[in-house]
C-alpha cells in the first residue's frame, strides 16, 4: 500500500485541474456550433482557454473543487478503512497544496477549519467485485451545479407529468428550465428513474461517472436520453444562461425499482466544468492506468 | 468590449445596457453568502472596506498564502448570485454599490434596486477561475478571515481587463428574465 498516498493525491490534483477529454471534445464541438462572436460562442472562448490555463498551471479549473466524492472498486477482502484513512489524509494535503479550496463548513458553528475533512466529507462510495482490479473514481462536484439538482415525485399536477416516461421527460426538462445558466452549463445531467429519495439521488450522480460519447444499452432509456438532450438544446437557454444553442452537453439516466406508492425522478446536475477522473491500481496502490 | 474602470462612478454604469461585454480593472471586493447575511442583519463593514461607487464580486477564491504573509489567488471564478437575492438590494441601497459581480443572474428585487439606486450586475464565466484568476493582478488586504474562513471572507483584489457580460443594466432591463421567458415558451412548444 506504500504508493497509494502519492496516487490519490495525484488523482485529486489532475480531477482538479485537468478537464477529461471526452468533455474537453463537447465544448470544443460545441463552440463551432455557436454563431461567431456571441455572448454564447465568448463564453466558450474563455471556458477553453481556462481548461488549457488550469491544466498548464496545474491549478484548480473551478475554484468550486466540490463535494469530494470517491468511488472505489475493490476485490473482496480490501482494506476499506485503511483506504478511506489514506484518502482523507491525501486530501487534507491536496488543501494544503491548493488543489483543493478550503471547502468543507461544520453545518452547525459554520466553522471551515481548512481540512475538507469532516463528517461525510470526503464521500466514500465503495463496491467489492469479483475481479482482482482496484479502482478509484472520483468526482468533483461544485456547489453551484449541486444546488440546481432537483427531485420530483410523480404525478406532479403543476407539470402535468404522469407516471410514465412522459412524466419523467416534463420532469428533467422543468428541472433543465428552472437551473437555466445557474448551475454554470452548458451542463450535463445524471438521472435516476425510481429508487427512494436518497438512492435515488445517489445513483443519479453514478450516471455522471459515464463517459458522455456512450449510449444507454437500455432502448428507451437511450430514447430519452437523446430526446431530453436535443429538446433542451432548442431552448435557447444557452451557455451561462446567455441564451446560444448548447444547453447541455448530455444526459444519462438509469432506472432502479421503486415502490408502488413513489415514483422518484432525481436530477444530478454536473457543470461543464466536470471534474471526474479514474485510475486502476495495482497491490502496492501505484497507479497502473487512467480512466477517462 | 468596454472598459470600466475604478471609479465606477453612477454615469458609467447608467451608461450600461444588457449584452454589453465590458474588461472591469480597479479595486473589487469580494462578498458571499456570510457577508450579505452579516450585512443584512445589520452588521458594519470593517475599517478599510467601502462599497461606495465600488463592485462587490461573489466569489470565494482559493488563496495561497506565502512566506511574507501576503496572498496569491490561484483560483476566482464567481459563485452563484441567486443567493444573494434575499440580501443584494438592501447592500446595494445602503453601501452604494454600482456593480455586482456574480454568475448565474438575480432576480426582480436586486433588478429594481439596480434601476433606482443606479447598479448593474456583471456576469463572469462560472467555473473559469484560471482565466479570471489570472485578471487580479494583486490580493491588497483580507477581512473576516477567522470570522467566516478564506472562501467567505472580504478579500480586497486589484483587477485588471477582468471579462464580464452586463445582464441586469440599470434601466430595469434583465438577460435573464428575457431567456427564461423564451426558453419556457420554447419548452411549452415542446411538451
Amino acid at each position: 500500500m506504500s504508493e497509494l498516498p502519492a496516487s490519490l493525491l495525484e488523482l485529486i490534483r489532475r480531477t482538479s485541474a485537468e478537464i477529461p477529454d471526452d468533455v474537453h471534445q463537447a465544448i470544443l464541438t460545441s463552440l463551432e456550433n455557436e454563431k461567431k462572436h456571441s455572448l454564447a460562442a465568448n463564453a466558450f472562448k474563455i471556458i477553453d482557454q481556462n481548461i488549457a490555463l488550469a491544466k498548464t498551471k496545474s491549478q484548480p479549473i473551478c475554484q468550486d473543487t466540490g463535494s469530494i466524492l470517491f468511488y472505489v472498486d475493490v476485490p473482496v477482502g480490501y482494506d476499506q478503512i485503511t483506504f478511506a484513512e489514506t484518502a482523507r489524509d491525501a486530501v487534507k494535503l491536496a488543501t494544503k497544496k491548493g488543489y483543493l479550496r478550503q471547502n468543507s463548513v461544520d453545518s452547525l458553528t459554520g466553522k471551515n477549519d481548512g481540512t475538507n475533512v469532516g463528517p461525510g466529507a470526503p464521500a466514500f462510495h465503495f463496491h467489492q467485485h469479483r475481479s482482482p482490479e482496484i479502482s478509484v473514481k472520483l468526482v468533483l462536484k461544485g456547489g453551484g451545479c449541486e444546488n440546481v439538482g432537483a427531485q420530483y415525485s410523480l404525478p406532479d399536477d403543476a407539470l402535468h407529468a404522469n407516471r410514465d416516461l412522459d412524466g419523467c421527460r416534463k420532469a428533467i426538462l422543468d428541472a433543465v428550465l428552472q437551473a437555466q445558466g445557474k448551475g454554470c452549463g452548458p451542463g450535463v445531467l445524471g438521472v435516476c428513474i425510481g429508487g427512494d429519495r436518497a438512492t435515488g439521488y445517489e445513483l443519479s450522480k453514478t450516471q455522471l461517472l459515464r463517459l458522455l460519447d456512450d449510449r444507454n444499452p437500455e432502448p428507451k432509456l437511450d430514447a430519452l436520453e437523446q430526446d431530453i438532450l436535443k429538446t433542451a438544446n432548442e431552448l435557447g437557454i444557452g451557455p451561462m444562461g446567455f441564451g446560444g444553442k448548447t444547453t447541455l452537453l448530455g444526459v444519462k439516466i438509469c432506472a432502479a425499482n421503486r415502490v408502488p406508492a413513489s415514483y422518484f425522478v432525481s436530477i444530478s446536475y454536473m457543470c461543464w466544468a466536470y471534474r471526474r477522473q479514474g485510475v486502476t491500481l495495482d497491490a502496492n496502490g501505484a497507479i497502473q492506468k487512467w480512466l477517462y | 468590449m468596454i472598459k470600466l474602470k475604478f471609479p465606477f462612478t453612477e454615469e458609467k454604469i447608467r451608461a450600461l445596457k444588457v449584452g454589453d461585454e465590458v474588461l472591469i480593472s480597479g479595486t473589487v471586493f469580494t462578498g458571499r453568502d456570510a457577508v450579505h447575511k452579516y450585512l443584512h442583519e445589520g452588521g458594519t463593514l470593517p475599517d478599510g472596506v467601502s462599497f461606495k461607487d465600488g463592485i462587490i464580486y461573489h466569489c470565494g477564491p482559493v488563496m495561497m498564502k506565502q512566506a511574507d504573509g501576503s496572498y496569491i489567488c490561484t483560483a476566482a471564478g464567481p459563485t452563484t448570485s441567486i443567493r444573494e437575492e434575499p440580501y443584494q438590494w438592501q447592500v446595494i441601497r445602503d453601501f452604494r454599490l454600482r456593480g455586482v459581480i456574480g454568475k448565474g443572474g438575480m432576480g426582480a428585487k436586486t433588478q429594481a434596486a439596480c434601476k433606482e439606486y443606479g447598479c448593474v450586475y456583471l456576469h463572469a464565466i462560472g467555473g473559469a477561475a484560471q482565466v479570471l484568476a489570472e485578471c487580479i493582478k494583486k490580493v491588497r488586504n483580507v477581512y473576516f478571515l477567522e470570522k467566516f474562513g478564506s472562501p467567505e471572507a472580504i478579500w480586497e483584489l486589484e483587477v485588471v481587463d477582468f471579462p464580464a457580460v452586463v445582464t441586469i443594466d440599470a434601466h430595469g432591463n434583465s438577460l435573464h428574465e428575457e431567456i427564461f421567458a423564451k426558453s419556457q415558451a420554447a419548452l411549452a412548444a415542446r411538451l
